[in-house]
């Protein structure tokens, strides 16, 4: 387990305040200047040497990242876009560190726009979260008026603006390319890559895109060293990460800890244990919703990380971890999860549009037993035709934890979706009617 | 893809006040010049906000040319995004979180009680005429579910009495403190943390 000194959010709980002078206090701002005085080079280098893998959901190395951004400033200015659209299920982190550890954000704003070249720094915070937006302007304003933002920097000769744009309730603009687009005050669909946003991003600028959770790290990393960061976890898998334990657990729960803490310790130690005791665990998904759930006996071994959740073919995502007890009906809770997707799929790419809906009703007949036997497979069929025929990502997220329920509980569904094929038994059967018909508004 | 219905019934004209049309000025100034539609889901949100919670067709077309863009660029991006209500809402609006996090939790019992205290279907006012609810995707706060958005605050750990309670608090006009309804001071995990021990209550 993390010992406390090396947790890096120490306001995680809100012991402190959230107020410039306690994040000073808690060391936050201290030597901005001798970092950055350091050059760009050292900070991306250090940020390699650390092997900090972005904490959004993909986990591309962050010192890669930025060594993207083109090294001389153009006849086009660099933007740095913060990536605060947080709305995968399960997932609650940026949430605490926007309103707790505004300033560690702030500050990565200042390292992270100095190593790529940027001015001006977006930070798209989703729509619902209006009050957590209004606590990340009071601290922004805060850094303004002590000097650590505007034309000169905390002293650093760096002159940056942040600014704040808030989303409107569309889970898609937490992909990079559609969040670009809905700040240029567009529909937010996805763009094809290339060109990648490090070339062309915001308004056709170079762009660097980057998580909150991994740019309020940077600070800390800085000034603890790379080598102290990797220290933590196992090579390619380093350092802290924040958890978030939801579901069927006694104490859900937003916890630092180490990469790769084995989940039943997460779950056992920090989260109370599951309802029912831990043999009432009936599944558990990793990584928010979009990645395939886990069977009771993979989670009795797994460790928490990108490598290993790869290794048992699901991933870390954003480490929100959903716990699902017997008490539940699964395949309920994929179908929650297929409307979900099936909601916010922005409409661009047919077969996620079209599949996702798909999806979701038959998961439904599934959860009620209406469905046939060989539906099952069919149904597999529909997720291999909609997972990599997209343009961004969407496609898989939405069709992996279909494919994870019925990878494992397969057995399940069809134990309760026994019957024949409908034209031997001539039963009344919804899919023969046009569904969307059926559908209710705004579903 | 959701499904967007536009009111029947639209207001004539839509103008900002003057306070709003300072703040839109100033949200136009964040973007570079040349760039103003950035702005637009601002100016969309600020005039939702001036019209009773909901943006009239008025409002779209004069946006559209307070930025100078096409109306049907600004038609396409309120129609997109969930949280512009293009039909009228109650003053206090429910927002009930039911996707599988909190449904594990219990949201499907709180939608029972908002069928029964506020209206037996979604989107529609209650008799009173000043609240009502939906039910939405995620809203981030999964570790404290289950959770719903009464207009910007809001409200976790809930169960069906306390949401009960709440509502009757609503009808009288007076509003209860948002946050944990399980005396949670955050996200932390109730009476057992076991990290940052020194620092507990500081």
């Amino acid at each position: 387990m993390l010992e406390d000194k090396d947790r890096i959010f120490q306001n995680l709980y809100n012991d402190f305040g959230a107020d410039l002078a306690s994040a000073k206090q808690r060391g936050d701002w201290k030597d901005t200047k001798e970092i950055c005085g350091k050059g760009r080079e050292w900070i991306i280098n250090e940020i390699k040497t650390s092997e900090l893998r972005g904490r959004g959901g993909a986990g591309f190395p962050t010192g890669l990242k930025w060594s993207f951004a083109p090294k001389e400033v153009g006849s086009r200015p660099h933007y740095l876009v913060i990536n605060a659209d947080e709305s995968e299920p399960g997932t609650c982190k940026d949430r605490d560190i926007l309103r707790f550890e505004p300033h560690k954000l702030i500050e990565g704003c200042l390292i992270a726009s100095y190593a790529v070249n940027a001015h001006k720094c977006y930070i798209y915070i989703r729509g619902e979260y209006f009050n957590e937006g209004q606590k990340l302007q009071t601290a922004i304003d805060e850094a303004y008026k002590d000097g650590l933002l505007g034309k000169n920097s905390a002293g650093t000769d760096w002159e940056l603006d942040i600014y704040i744009h808030y989303g409107a309730g569309a889970y898609i603009c937490g992909e990079e390319t559609a969040l670009l687009e809905s700040i240029e005050g567009k529909k937010g669909q996805p763009r094809l890559k290339p060109p990648f946003p490090a070339l062309i991003g915001l308004y056709g600028c170079p762009t660097i895109i980057n998580n909150v959770e991994t740019i309020s790290v940077v600070p800390t990393i800085l000034r603890r060293g790379g080598k102290w960061f990797s220290s933590l976890g196992r090579p390619k898998n380093t350092g802290s990460k924040i958890y978030c334990i939801s579901g069927n657990v006694n104490n859900p729960c937003n916890v630092e800890e180490e990469m790769g803490i084995p989940l039943k310790e997460l779950i056992e130690k920090h989260a109370g244990g599951v309802i029912g005791g831990w043999d009432n665990l009936k599944a558990v998904i990793p990584g928010g919703s979009s990645m395939p759930l886990l069977p009771k006996e993979t989670c009795e071994t797994i460790k928490m990380d990108f490598d290993a959740c790869v290794e048992n073919k699901t991933g870390l995502g954003t480490a929100g971890i959903v716990v699902i007890n017997k008490d539940q009906d699964i395949i309920k809770c994929m179908a929650r999860i297929a409307r979900f997707y099936k909601h916010e799929s922005c409409g661009q790419c047919t077969p996620c549009r079209e599949g996702s809906g798909w999806m979701w009703r038959m998961l439904e007949r599934m959860a009620k037993g209406e469905a046939t036997r060989d539906e099952v497979d069919m149904l597999l069929d529909v997720t291999k035709q909609i997972e990599g025929h997209t343009i961004c990502a969407f496609g898989e997220g939405s069709s992996w934890p279909v494919q994870g329920l019925i990878r494992n509980f397969k057995d399940e569904i069809i134990e309760r979706n026994k019957f024949d094929p409908i034209v031997k038994k001539q039963k009344d059967i919804p899919y023969l009617v046009d569904q969307h018909l059926l559908e209710k508004e705004n579903a | 893809m959701a499904v967007k219905k536009i009111s029947k019934v639209q207001p004539e004209k839509f103008e900002f006040n003057k306070k709003n049309k300072e703040t839109a000025d100033s949200i136009i100034k964040n973007y570079p010049s040349g760039k103003q539609q950035s702005a637009v889901m601002a100016l969309l949100y600020l005039a939702q906000k001036q019209n009773d919670n909901w943006i009239p067709l008025s409002a779209m077309k004069y946006i559209a040319k307070y930025l100078d863009m096409p109306y049907i660029k600004v038609y396409e991006v309120a129609t997109f995004y969930s949280m512009y209500n293009l039909t009228p809402v109650g003053k206090y609006f429910f927002q009930v979180c039911t996707t599988t996090p909190c449904m594990l939790r219990g949201a499907y019992n709180l939608v029972d009680v908002c069928k029964r205290k506020i209206s037996e279907e979604e989107n529609r006012l209650s008799e009173d005429g000043k609240t009502s609810w939906l039910e939405v995707e995620c809203l981030g706060a999964c570790v404290n579910a289950p959770m719903l958005q009464l207009n910007e605050d809001y409200y976790e750990d809930l169960d069906p009495t306390k949401l009960e309670q709440i509502i009757d608090k609503i009808s009288n006009d007076q509003v209860p403190q948002p946050g944990s309804y399980k005396g949670r001071l955050s996200s932390e995990p109730e009476n057992t943390r076991k990290t940052l021990i020194g620092n507990k209550n500081a």
